[in-house]
């Protein structure tokens, strides 16, 4: 490697300025956002649901991909800790006029953005952003992923977490199945990077060759914690003895031609059945990112099934985006 | 005009010589290389340069450079040692047609500067469909044919393509590059790539494509060359075909030989290659082939301006520049590796100009005195700040390179000093 690459979530300090992915996070870090998480999830449970850590902050929600969920979890996540919330549409403002990603930042900045909350359709995207900001000298704005391409969820990932955690309490001897087109899920990618920061035993990729990356074994090679990856092309066998199933989503786009031939063969083979989740732990629990396609990743049985914990995954996501928010904020003060 | 060049260091590749020598210009050729003791008649009151603790080899020959704005370019190439490079078609426009490349030439004539040789497009615009009129193109100066990075996805139109240029004996210079496979690949379909979540370009892309190629040039007698090769794969079908026989040549990038995809690291688009960096194994094969002399080495110097490297990285133009990073990369490469510094400028110089069909890229008596005059041990550092390019877009911005040009000679002419 021809330069010392520094991770640029972490200042210098080593705090977590910009949360841009899990991947490459210290174990304390991701602990930290839980912990964090926990102590703000009573709120939404009071009269007033409120605290003032991010009065006078401005928190701009930037998503040039279109999303309802994440992005309406993110304004309650900001408003809840009293920020003032800007919702911006660029899908369909100023990137179809021509203006350049960084130019829209730099107008964003001039408005005294403190926080962007970014959702863009490439990789990488939300490190060109940090980056740039670095370089430009305004590191006191900061950077939240609110996923990039197929790269990273990295919010998603540590709702789900959260999520795991609050069921099963440990993660360690936890074996977590994740299901589906791992090639193009973001969320898959998180989940990946936080199951083996935290140390479960095994993390299984179940799904047809056409839907998995290569080279999938080694996606916990930048963790100590031992954690194996293990690839199934057969759900059953995959499914065995799990204690988390994670299925993730299948886009429209992706159910016929060269990856899939049809939506019903797909159910047939990787759709989560009641039959086929009895193969896994009688106490395991079963989680979607959603939105959920019935019928194709997801028989109704089971989404609606008491294993499934894909409501309090929701209510979970709101805790979890305060934490991320009020931690970057805080970072180097 | 006569020049005497004394008590330097001549490596001269083509003749295995590396030893402390004097070296004698006359009329812009080379007249004598000596003993340091010797110097022969008629040279008492030449031009004396004392080249004590320089090294002097012949002028780098690059087989890729990129000239966007041509005169800077060609004194990036000056500064960089290189007097002879060849010119990919993909220009704006693309050299489709003899009036684009008598300008081109004319301009670089114009310059002094190094000499500049285009290769045609092999077909018009590099759409891949109508041939050029590669006899007209060839008079105007065109020393071969290619498509730069451009895919040929008919199979069809490349049979014929090499069947036409096979006709008059010119070279087809061919990217071997399966453009279904690559489609909107944006790095090596490896570990890193799955991490990150970018869209992978297999291995079979290139492989795939240089079987085809490969077999329509037996088929045609095309004389084929291959371009900027990326893996071991790749390496064992063009090894397994000169083993039966088949002449072809082939070349490697110079930051191929150094740099592998965990360049990327966080997204950086000074990392993103056409192309792309592949893993440490294929960079590994990549080195023992060049060193063995299966591929030649060029800069693939690919000027990019920061506004086409600050976007996403899929979204950012791949490339590096390489003129004046070519010589101190090389002799990285020779350090690391332990080759003979003989054998690594080989390839940057008579390897390059065999491919180029050329008598340069030596020292004999009597050839063009095309000089590069180094100083083996200067150490600099790689930045906006040092390099003439126009583009800055390097992986190597910030670093210490050692070997720095002093002198450079173009037909007994300086035409660099630093």
């Amino acid at each position: 490697m021809t330069s010392a690459q520094r991770n640029p979530q972490l200042n210098a300090n080593g705090e977590l300025c910009h949360l841009l992915s899990i991947g490459g996070l210290p174990r304390e870090i991701v602990v930290h956002i839980l912990d964090t998480a926990e102590s703000f999830f009573e709120i939404s449970d009071r009269d007033v649901k409120k605290v003032p850590l991010l009065r006078g902050k401005s928190v701009f929600n930037l998503f040039f991909e279109n999303s309802t969920r994440t992005r309406t979890t993110f304004e309650i996540a900001a408003k809840r800790l009293s920020a003032d919330v800007i919702n911006l549409d660029v899908a369909r403002s100023s990137t179809s006029k021509g203006e350049t990603l960084l130019d829209t930042i730099d107008n964003l900045v001039a408005m005294h953005a403190d926080t962007f909350v970014v959702r863009h359709a490439t990789s990488g995207a939300p490190y060109l952003i940090a980056e740039h900001l670095a370089r430009t000298g305004r590191d006191e704005v900061h950077v939240v992923n609110a996923g990039d391409g197929r790269h990273a969820h990295p919010t998603q990932g540590l709702l789900d977490m959260y999520t795991i955690r609050h069921y099963k309490k440990d993660f360690s001897g936890l074996k977590v199945a994740v299901v589906g087109d791992i090639l193009h899920s973001r969320v898959a990618r998180s989940d990946i990077d936080a199951l083996s920061t935290l140390g479960v035993e095994e993390i299984r990729a179940i799904g047809p060759r056409t839907l998995l990356p290569p080279h999938l074994e080694e996606m916990n090679s930048a963790c100590v914690s031992g954690t194996r990856v293990r690839v199934f092309n057969d759900m059953s066998e995959g499914l065995r003895d799990c204690d988390v199933v994670i299925m993730l989503r299948l886009q429209n786009e992706r159910m016929t031609g060269a990856l899939l031939p049809s939506a019903r063969e797909y159910f047939r083979c990787y759709g989560l059945t009641p039959e086929k989740l009895a193969l896994a732990k009688a106490d395991a629990i079963v989680m979607h990112p959603g939105p959920m396609n019935r019928g194709i990743e997801i028989d109704s049985a089971v989404a609606d099934g008491n294993q499934a914990v894909i409501l309090p995954q929701v209510s979970f996501g709101i805790a979890v985006r305060m934490a991320v928010l009020s931690i970057v904020a805080g970072s180097g003060k | 005009m006569k020049i005497a060049i004394k008590n330097a260091r001549v490596v001269d590749p083509r003749s295995r010589l590396d030893a402390l020598r004097n070296l004698f210009l006359a009329d812009g050729r080379i007249a004598a290389v000596t003993e340091v003791s010797v110097v022969p008649e008629g040279f008492a009151d030449a031009r004396q340069i004392n080249a004590s603790n320089l090294l002097v080899c012949p002028g780098l020959i690059d087989l890729c450079a990129r000239l966007p704005d041509l005169e800077n370019e060609l004194a990036a190439a000056a500064a960089g040692g290189i007097t002879t490079l060849a010119c990919p078609p993909d220009t704006t426009p693309p050299l489709d047609e003899a009036r684009l490349v008598e300008r081109l030439r004319h301009r670089s004539e114009q310059s002094g500067l190094a000499r500049m040789f285009p290769l045609g497009a092999l077909t018009q615009g590099l759409v891949g469909e109508k041939l050029t009129e590669m006899v007209k193109l060839a008079n105007a100066g065109c020393i071969a044919f290619s498509q730069a990075s451009a895919p040929l996805p008919d199979t069809l139109v490349l049979w014929r393509a090499l069947q036409y240029a096979a006709t008059f004996g010119f070279s087809v210079w061919l990217r071997p590059k399966d453009a279904r496979l690559a489609f909107e690949g944006a790095a090596h379909d490896g570990a890193v790539a799955a991490r990150l979540g970018l869209p992978g370009i297999p291995v079979s892309a290139e492989t795939v494509a240089i079987a085809t190629v490969l077999q329509l040039a037996r088929d045609t007698g095309a004389r084929l060359h291959l371009t900027r090769i990326s893996s071991a794969e790749g390496i064992a079908l063009i090894r397994r075909a000169r083993e039966e026989g088949q002449a072809i040549t082939c070349d490697v990038g110079i930051h191929h030989l150094h740099l592998d995809e965990s360049e990327i690291g966080y997204f950086d688009t000074n990392a993103r290659f056409d192309p792309p960096l592949r893993s440490a194994a294929d960079r590994a094969a990549l080195s023992a082939a060049a060193a063995e002399g299966v591929l030649a080495i060029c800069s693939d110097h690919t000027p990019v301006s920061d506004d086409g490297k600050h976007l996403p990285f899929a979204e950012a133009l791949p490339g590096a520049v390489g003129l004046e990073l070519l010589l101190p990369l090389v002799l990285r490469w020779a350090k690391q590796e332990n080759i003979p510094l003989t054998t690594a400028l080989a390839r940057v110089t008579c390897d390059a100009a065999a491919i180029l069909g050329l008598d340069a890229g030596h020292l004999s008596p009597g050839a063009a005195a095309d000089l590069c005059i180094f100083d083996p041990q200067a150490s600099w550092q790689a930045g906006a700040q040092t390099l003439r390019t126009q583009g800055k877009n390097t992986p190597f911005s910030g670093q210490t390179l050692r070997g720095r040009v002093q002198m450079t000679f173009i037909n007994g002419q300086l035409v660099f000093s630093r």
